[in-house]
């Protein structure tokens, strides 16, 4: 499974991951080899198979109560951000 | 447009009425400042993790069973990729292959009377995604992520809609039930309650489904309406023109009455869609969606019919009074007060009290014209006391003033007349006063039966029971 | 052999409640240690030394006045994805350098609620993905062993810091073997315990659906008195398994006589360094000299754990990781021109190398047209595999074998291929498919390098794997070797 250039940038734009015009060569080596190598699971007989999601069987959601346990902490989550206004995330303008 | 047929899907946005977000324990309310309503699990920070909020959980439930469909009993959360500001995680906790209800039904009544059936494909839990601002911040998108995890079910219909009518009927009929169910509080301005309408056409009798476009988040039925005519216009004008329609998302300009492609969302659309690793499926057993049974309301439909059979109201006016639990409600108070004419009470909650209410745009249930209030005037319409155009008067003076009927009744001495002996003092003052046309109308001129209506009714003060004035003004003209 | 620093996890606790020492001259013993390997090891990417020493003098005081838990005053260490408020959280990648988290992580509440005292955050591989430690930001970290190999990872920091008695237990997580091979490849314990047993809330996710915390230690007992503090069900965590926590500790001197150990076939393949086989049978013997009777099993599908593996994690953390795009916290590039250059520039500076290749794994594997043929074809072979064990477990009690097919290898051997370094974990990775409970004890060396030996167990069979590594550490002594300069 030998990928293309092309589908190496459009992965990454797909992942928004900015990639160096020395890097996507080296991931298109890369993810060729890993796919060639997950390729093995075609060999596996999984007729009638059921996709496992979730490595405990039997288990359910559990349902929390609709209760209001949180305060406004915005302040201080805000201190990691990179750039806030009036208590808002401030982000390059998005055009509709 | 004729020989075209138009194909229409909802996709309805309600709002689930929980107190707390359905993966957090923030707040849902209305209004805060922005991100206060907004903890670590909503603003997608690194480590938290989503617990299901149950209320929500019911909700749904609580749909589903209104709209005779099948609760699943294991249905699955799955996450929905793509990057956006408003959207914390890089992805939406939604159902996508295993929906919480799937395969109901809503039956709606078109313009000429008919009930048409509507099928529901699906309807699933999902988060609501935060909003961005763009006013007075120059050069830069704000991110409000109150409303990120807002619970959602979105309820899809089949394309068994055929005009824009249809579907704003369907989307009021949803509107209703939802806020029957009490699971959504239906408000449309705050974003509670929107939809996205799936819009294609075809030659009238073709059997494929045209290329269909997607109009998203409309927050209005005129806005539904005018979009869908719109859009409509727009492809059968294409396809007419030789052209071809494009599958792709577009947005309603209210100002400009337009839809218009939304390219920036299309780029690149590959949601991958899988299971959310984070939660487990959510299996729902008999007792539960049981015990969500029994707490369903009497549903509109249901409720019109008995209105029909109980008050004697017709398809139309039940129809008009169960729009909304509130009104019904209303009206059934009323009825309770005042038992003995259901039908008299259907004309003033439909005619004056709505009129009013409208008038100051007044939500029934914050009216200071209360069931009791009313029912007391028609009680005194119903015995007498006052006909029913002085009762007209007299809600008036209810609905500014303060008093009830029977003290506004007195006050204003409207008082209907009803001693016989007085009336005919009154028409023998009349006939006194008018010699000349009493002659004309014995003549033969009958005309004037009506003159001497008049008469009367003004010197009474329009107070004379208007059955027993004709009755005996019939009897002394014929004398 | 009789300082401080050898004292050991439940040693600490014992000798702290005795008052034999004090907290603080506890916390000032490891304090130094790591201080004077940090620049050899860079074990750690963070040293909360201040704050270490506070929490030891409360911890003094509370003994003092007769109170305390099962851990109070006893120094342990962090892996540097559990989310500690007030303190830098990483992760070993750029993207979080500057990231304070205002929480803590529900396994940090816990060992501090018991009394712990956290001295650091340790190094490990960026988002825990790497077997070697190569991939983190804040450098290599180096085998106390030999400083030319690596420790093994993704809690490469953890290992090297409790293998050179920097610390006496540290908190690390699993994905595919991340406590395990280090473990190994440093010559300490580590389990991993049931996916579920151990809340996730706090602990920075790279596949949700195979995470689970644990920890490194020196012996079985610290681990059991460790874990039995850190584990438990979290309301804040769905995956987290309502089920009462055994007392681990309590259960430890449980005979194991009789106890039937399967030996899997796919685990001795030619894959296995001849001297790591030697090894795990003469621990072996060890086992049927006190009492186990071994039988030969199979898992057929095993042998598929590494592909699978290499479909579902890079998959859950394409997604896991997406929420890292400089909008809310973290790295945010100069100068965006716009939001899509925000987030491609942010995002493609803040990741390292391997962290980007799984993160475009995933993404492929999920797009539209690969997903039945990678993804869900991945999660059908991992149902398989998951049956096999419990078929297995139908006739064993545990399953042993290599926790890796070599002892640790040199820095800078394995970066060129990235499948040579994914095959590191292929004695590891099907516990985490399962979610089953795993655990790594030294057995021995080859030349001067530690082996690692790995008893897996059915689903909440924590216990029983304690008991039975406690029990082979009671019969040898390769747990207690400790790595020249480091004594
Ligand atoms: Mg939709
Ligand atoms: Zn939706």
């Amino acid at each position: 499974m030998a990928l293309t250039r092309e589908q190496i940038e459009s992965i990454a734009a797909l992942a928004r991951l900015e990639l160096s015009a020395a890097e996507v060569p080296v991931y298109q080596d890369s993810l060729s080899r890993i796919l060639d190598f997950v390729g093995a699971l075609e060999r596996a007989d999984t007729a009638s198979v059921a996709p496992m999601a979730h490595p405990l069987p039997g288990l359910s959601q559990r349902l929390r109560p609709d209760t209001v346990t949180e305060q406004d902490r915005h302040a201080e989550y805000q201190q990691n951000a990179p750039l806030t206004a009036a208590g808002l995330y401030l982000v390059p303008r998005v055009i509709e | 447009m004729s020989g075209w047929e138009t194909i229409i899907g909802l996709e309805i946005h309600a709002q689930l009425a929980t107190r707390s977000k359905i993966f957090s324990g923030s707040a849902t309310a209305y209004g805060a400042p922005p991100n206060a309503q907004a903890n670590l699990v909503d603003l997608g920070y690194p480590g938290v993790l989503p617990v299901l909020n149950g209320e929500a959980v019911r909700m749904a439930v609580k749909l589903g069973l209104a709209i005779e469909a099948r609760i699943a009993p294991t249905s699955v959360f799955a996450r929905k990729n793509y990057f956006y500001p408003d959207l914390p995680k890089g992805y939406q906790i939604s159902q996508y292959e295993l929906p919480i209800v799937a395969g109901g039904a809503l039956d709606i009544v078109l313009e000429d009377g008919k009930v048409k059936r509507v099928g529901i494909t699906r309807a699933h839990l999902e988060e609501d995604a935060g909003k961005s601002l763009h006013e007075g911040l120059p050069g830069v998108t704000g991110v409000d992520l109150n409303r990120a995890g807002t619970p959602l079910v979105e309820i899809v219909s089949e394309p068994d809609l055929r005009s824009a009518k249809e579907a704003v009927a369907y989307m009021k009929k949803v509107h209703t039930l939802v806020r029957y169910l009490e699971i959504c509080d239906g408000n449309m301005q705050e974003g509670s309650f929107r939809c996205d309408a799936n819009v294609s056409v075809r030659k009238a009798g073709a059997t494929k489904l045209g290329t269909r476009a997607e109009i998203k988040n409309l927050n209005s039925f005129r806005f539904v309406e005018r979009a869908i005519n719109y859009e409509v216009a727009r492809q059968i004008d294409l396809l007419e023109g030789g052209g071809e329609v494009v599958q792709e998302t577009r947005l309603y300009d209210p100002d400009k009455g337009e839809t218009r492609s939304m390219r920036s969302k299309e780029e690149a659309n590959d949601y991958r869609y899988f299971p959310d690793p984070d939660l487990l499926p959510v299996a729902l057993d008999a007792a539960f969606i049981e015990s969500v049974r029994a707490t369903l309301p009497e549903l509109p439909d249901q409720k019109a019919a008995r209105f029909g059979s109980q008050y004697g109201l017709s398809a139309y006016d039940a129809g008009v009074l169960t729009a909304s639990r509130e009104l019904a409600d209303y009206y059934e108070a009323v009825v309770r007060a005042a038992p003995a004419d259901a039908k008299l009470a259907a004309n003033w909650v439909m005619g004056e009290l709505a009129a009013a209410l409208n008038k100051e745009s007044l939500e029934v249930t914050a009216t200071r014209m209360t069931a009791e209030r009313l029912a007391g005037l028609l009680k005194r319409i119903c015995d007498q006391t006052i006909s029913g155009k002085l009762a007209k008067e007299v809600f008036e003076a209810m609905w500014s003033g303060g008093a009830d009927a029977d003290a506004v009744i007195a006050e204003r001495g409207l008082k209907q007349i009803t001693d016989s002996a007085a009336i005919e003092r009154a028409i023998d003052e009349v006939f006194s006063k008018n010699p000349g046309q009493l002659a004309e109308y014995r003549a033969g001129k009958d005309k004037l039966f009506g003159f001497f209506v008049g008469q009367v009714m003004k010197a009474t003060g329009g107070k004379a029971n208007p059955a027993q004035l004709n009755e005996l003004l019939r009897k002394k003209l014929g004398g | 052999m009789s300082e401080l620093h050898h004292i050991g996890l439940a040693g600490a606790a014992a000798g702290l409640r005795a008052r034999r020492f004090s907290s603080v001259e506890l916390a000032e013993t490891f304090l130094k240690r790591i201080e004077r390997n940090q620049e050899t090891l860079n074990a750690f990417i963070s040293v909360t030394r201040a704050q270490a020493l506070s929490d030891a003098a409360a911890a003094d005081r509370a003994l003092a006045a007769g109170d305390g838990g099962a851990l109070t005053g006893v120094p342990i260490a962090h892996k540097d994805l559990f989310c500690t408020r007030g303190v830098r959280t990483t992760c070993g990648s750029c993207i979080l350098d500057n990231f304070v988290s205002p929480y803590d992580a529900t396994v940090v509440a816990k060992l501090k609620h018991a009394g712990a005292v956290m001295l650091g955050k340790t190094n490990m591989d960026e988002f825990a993905m790497g077997s070697s430690n190569e991939t983190s930001y804040y450098g290599t970290v180096r085998n106390p062993w030999d400083p030319r190999l690596v420790p093994g990872g993704s809690s490469g920091g953890s290992a090297a810091a409790v293998a050179a008695r920097l610390v006496p237990g540290a908190t690390a997580t699993d994905t595919g073997g991340s406590i395990r091979q280090p473990a190994a490849l440093c010559g300490i314990t580590g389990l991993k315990p049931t996916y579920g047993r151990v809340s996730r809330y706090g602990m920075v996710a790279f596949a949700s659906s195979l995470d689970q915390g644990g920890v490194l230690t020196v012996s079985a007992a610290d681990a059991a008195l460790m874990l039995r503090e850190m584990a438990g069900f979290d309301p804040n965590d769905s995956t987290s398994v309502e089920r009462e926590v055994p007392d681990y500790v309590a259960l430890l001197g449980e005979p194991i006589a009789g106890l039937r150990v399967g030996l899997l076939k796919e685990f001795f393949d030619k894959g296995l360094d001849p001297g790591n086989e030697r090894r795990v049978r003469e621990a072996l013997k060890v086992f049927e000299s006190l009492g186990a009777r071994l039988t030969e099993v199979s898992l057929p599908n095993l042998p598929l754990s590494v592909p699978v593996y290499y479909v579902v994690a890079p998959a859950e953390c394409s997604s896991n990781l997406a929420r890292f795009d400089g909008v809310r916290y973290g790295h945010r590039c100069e100068q965006p021109r716009d939001l899509q250059d925000l987030y491609r520039r942010s995002r493609g500076e803040g990741f390292g190398a391997e962290v980007k290749r799984r993160i475009m794994t995933g993404t492929y594997v999920l797009s539209a047209g690969y997903y039945d043929a990678y993804y869900l074809k991945a999660q059908r072979v991992r149902q398989l595999i998951s049956a096999d064990f419990t078929r297995a477990f139908a006739s064993v009690d545990v399953l042993i074998g290599p926790t890796t097919p070599t002892p640790a290898f040199a820095i800078g051997a394995k970066t060129a291929d990235p499948i040579t370094m994914y095959l590191n974990d292929i004695y590891t990775i099907g516990a985490n498919l399962a979610g089953l409970p795993a655990v790594s004890v030294p057995c021995g060396f080859v030349g001067k390098l530690p082996v690692g030996l790995q008893i897996v167990g059915p689903h909440f069979s924590e216990a029983r794997l304690l008991t039975a590594a406690h029990a082979y550490q009671r019969a040898t002594d390769w747990h207690t070797q400790v790595p020249e300069g480091y004594a």
